[in-house]
């Protein structure tokens, strides 16, 4: 990593620094200030008031130009931070982080995706941001960043880099529904010979192909596997299930089987698990095989 | 004697029963602006309870991660609601609307408002509003669950009772609308002789600024919030980028009249506390011209700052530059009021009674509430702050214990005038010092936690979030039982406490001059103004 290059950290903590510590010295001026007139002329010590002075221009100049001057330098410290946040060192790698309700997803240049952001330590990462729905935040405590997700806006982007390995929260910071607070995932900072690697890696490999697209499009985010109640119902034993549905308003049992799960994919407002907000988003992308891949897992996830 | 009278608990008198009407008829179809002064009053504090009530679920909720109470769609409608509640039904219509109608038509001479009907039509529009809003939590889709900012394309899709909330808002937002020309027209025409502008009581200053406030910042709120019923209903897509909208447009007329309410809310605060600390220190305020002037510049300044709300938005970076340099702007008659307050008390006599201790604990919150919101207004330390914790703690820190605690202190400083009985004094101080305590450690933690990452209306929490949750919440409650012991004394004080005097506190505006409580018309033959708000000797007050 270019040892000169402002992080965010670097740009934002000194800001802090600065507005914190004037604050404090003000704070505490004028508490003890106050503090010491209650107690100095309280009417037990001073049982008549000793002035009866109603203005002096000169305290007022003053108090009006320090603030000013400290305000000021307040506002040029903040603005030049923030700068170094919107530029984007040249050599970014660049990733797009696809915000639902209530997932996230990462696409890298070579078409991999994962549920959370893999990225190489000390190298600047540009991170693209696209909504489909409504507006999320992308937001990651530990790099002071934070952007809106805002859907249908282009050149809409935020910047990092971690200059040490290991696994940070990012967070949904903008309000946008039941699972709000449930749509987090975190920045995996491993070395670069480590990232290379895992970029390069079979995608599935291993692993089960309707699970991985479960966790791609973030479906676990609301359905378990573990059979717990999150937003919606959980997979645990779906599959051969009764369950009330209501559809178009009016209740009816059905029993889970294949064309019902496809049917709920392709269509999740149709029939509505009973209990369960209508909140669901369409996933028309999927292809015929990767929702049967999907439904195939599913049958078995018990 | 009246037979009526004789029925009335001691201290009830003046415009309690001098028309001879009684029932409630007298009071919901009163024109008097005491009569309207205490239906806000109760109106506008019998939401603040319910707000309150709310407040301290979300806090249990939150008390430990995950589920505690409440699942997350009811915890979505409860902080929206809670928000809702605070803002549009209690901190809004509560200056103007309560005290200022009680103290600002006789702290001017007069014996009621310009338009006295109008100001009774204001208090059945804000009922009206209130009582479309309350439908709208118990029928349709249920409680909105959108936060009280209304955010598109969210608001448009969720399945829950919006449209009708927000067309309660709207009606309310008339009321505030002709509150304002009320009281414009009020300070501007009804002065009696000799009340002057310059002599006129800072805190009837404070209302004059906010007034302007209402009159120009709530239409847009109005055009808002029909837009986003035109939005749901019509499906203009104005603000939806699937139907070619934009988002941030909403966002932007959003602010432009959320921020200035901010100012609503917080201005006439800023005029009680300048009316109780020189009454408590039998001094002349400090800095007279000065105060009055940094309202105007509040009112005027703040109404150009909304777009601090949106720096992380997407909006330009030119228009953050532009927004954070205003904010910092507006920072400054702040600082001067403070400033001025504390120079007050420089010599002079100071009695630690009730209201003063509101008005002192006003300016250490508010100032902590002020000097974190320079964090929010620069641009770099925004960014990692905004949605987070650290808004909620610091907007509370403003709102609660900023107008909050002034609400407290107008409270224990008027109320006894028109009730004709006060409170005890220990258990007033008892109660302060608990809501202090407890507030502190309610919203300091908060402002930690969103130090340290935790974003803001979270039903859930990672688990190093932990800890300091449980802390606020604890702090809630004390709070909370600070609150009943206040107000559990208040108004058994003012039901059969003991009988006041017409200057229990020594003050030198016009409504220590007149009986208490004051009779229906105010004065018995019009005053003429000889000195100064604040000048107790010319008042004859040693």
């Amino acid at each position: 990593m270019d040892p000169n290059l402002i992080t965010t950290n670097r740009a934002v903590d000194p800001v802090f620094m600065f507005i914190f510590g004037v604050s404090l010295l003000l704070l505490v001026g004028i508490t003890a200030t106050m503090v010491g007139f209650v107690v100095r002329y309280h009417r037990s010590r001073a049982p008549e008031p000793t002035s009866r002075a109603e203005s002096s221009i000169w305290l007022e100049i003053l108090w009006t130009a320090l603030p000013t001057i400290l305000v000021m330098a307040m506002f040029y410290y903040g603005w030049a931070g923030y700068l170094a946040l919107r530029n984007v060192p040249r050599d970014a790698l660049q990733v797009t982080a696809t915000a639902r309700m209530w997932s996230w997803s990462f696409t890298y240049a070579n078409g991999r995706t994962s549920p959370r952001l893999y990225v190489p330590v000390g190298k600047p990462v540009l991170v693209n941001l696209v909504s489909g729905d409504v507006l999320h935040g992308f937001y990651l405590p530990a790099f002071r960043v934070k952007r809106d997700v805002v859907p249908g806006m282009k050149n809409n982007h935020a910047w990092f880099v971690a200059t040490r390995a290991g696994s940070y929260d990012l967070f949904c910071s903008v309000y946008c529904g039941e699972g709000h607070s449930a749509m987090i995932t975190t920045v995996e900072a491993i070395p670069e010979a480590a990232f290379t690697a895992w970029l390069q890696e079979e995608e599935k490999a291993g692993g089960d192909a309707g699970k991985a697209l479960l966790e791609k499009h973030g479906c676990l985010g609301c359905h378990s596997l573990d059979g717990s109640t999150k937003v919606g119902p959980t997979f645990k034993g779906l599959f051969g299930r009764s369950v009330t549905v209501l559809t178009g308003g009016a209740e009816r049992v059905i029993t889970v089987d294949e064309e019902y799960l496809q049917h709920s994919i392709l269509d999740p407002g149709a029939d509505v698990v009973k209990g369960y907000q209508p909140v669901m988003p369409p996933f028309p992308d999927l292809s015929r095989d990767e929702v049967r891949a999907i439904v195939e897992f599913l049958k078995r996830a018990k | 004697m009246n037979p009526a009278e004789n029925m009335l608990p001691a201290g009830k008198g003046g415009f309690w029963i001098d028309t001879g009407k009684t029932g409630i008829a007298s009071w919901i179809f009163s024109t008097d602006h005491k009569r309207i002064g205490l239906l806000y009053f109760w109106s506008v504090f019998g939401f603040f309870l319910v707000g309150v009530l709310l407040g301290l679920l979300i806090r249990i909720e939150l008390m430990a991660p995950g589920r505690t109470i409440m699942g997350p769609q009811t915890y979505n409608a409860l902080f929206t609601v809670h928000g809702v509640v605070m803002v549009f039904l209690f901190i809004i219509p509560g200056f103007q609307g309560s005290f200022g109608n009680l103290v600002m038509p006789i702290q001017i001479g007069s014996r009621d408002v310009a338009f006295p009907r109008l100001n009774l039509f204001s208090w059945w529009l804000y009922i009206a509003g209130a009582a479309i809003i309350l439908t709208s939590l118990f029928t349709g889709g249920g409680p909105p669950d959108t936060g009280w900012t209304f955010y598109l394309p969210f608001s448009e899709r969720t399945g829950t009772n919006v449209s009708l909330a927000v067309f309660g808002v709207f009606i309310v937002g008339f009321s505030s609308i002709l509150t304002g020309v009320n009281f414009v027209t009020t300070i501007h025409r009804l002065r009696a002789e000799g009340m002057t502008w310059g002599r006129l009581p800072l805190f009837v200053w404070s209302l004059y600024a906010t007034a302007w406030v209402q009159i120009l910042a709530t239409p847009i709120l109005g055009i808002t919030l029909v837009l986003i019923i035109a939005e749901r209903l019509l499906g203009t897509g104005l603000f939806d980028p699937a139907r070619g909208g934009d988002p941030l447009m909403y966002q932007h007329l959003f602010w432009i009249y959320s921020h200035p309410a901010v100012y609503i809310m917080i201005l006439p605060a800023m005029g009680v506390v300048t009316e109780i600390i020189p009454v408590f220190s039998r001094k002349p305020i400090f800095g007279y011209r000065m105060i009055a002037f940094s309202s105007l510049a509040i009112a005027a300044a703040g109404s150009l700052v909304w777009g601090h709300h949106m720096f992380t938005s997407g909006m330009s970076d030119t228009a953050i530059l532009v927004f954070s340099f205003l904010t910092f702007v507006v920072a400054i008659p702040s600082a001067i009021k403070v400033f001025n307050w504390v120079s007050t008390l420089y010599r002079g006599s100071i009695s630690l009674e009730a209201p003063m201790l509101f008005a002192l604990s006003f300016i250490l919150l508010f100032s902590i509430g002020g000097l974190t919101g320079l964090i929010l207004g620069a641009a770099a330390t925004d960014i990692h702050v905004h949605d987070t914790h650290f808004v909620v703690g610091h907007f509370h820190y403003v709102i609660f214990g900023g107008s909050g605690f002034a609400f407290f202190g107008a409270m224990h400083y008027w109320l006894p005038k028109f009730y004709g009985r006060r409170y005890a004094e220990k258990p007033a101080i008892l109660g302060w010092g608990l809501m202090f305590v407890g507030f502190n450690i309610l919203y300091f933690t908060m402002m930690v936690l969103g130090m340290e990452g935790m974003p803001r209306r979270y039903y859930d929490y990672l688990p190093e979030f932990a800890r300091l949750n449980f802390v606020s919440t604890m702090g809630s409650w004390i709070l909370a039982v600070g609150l009943a012991i206040l107000l559990v004394n208040l108004f058994r004080g003012l039901r059969s406490g003991e009988p006041v005097g017409n200057n229990p506190w020594g003050g030198a505006t016009l409504e220590w001059s007149i009986p208490t409580p004051p009779p229906t018309e105010n004065f018995a033959k019009e005053p003429v103004v000889t000195h100064g708000p604040y000048d107790f000797r010319g008042a004859g007050i040693p």
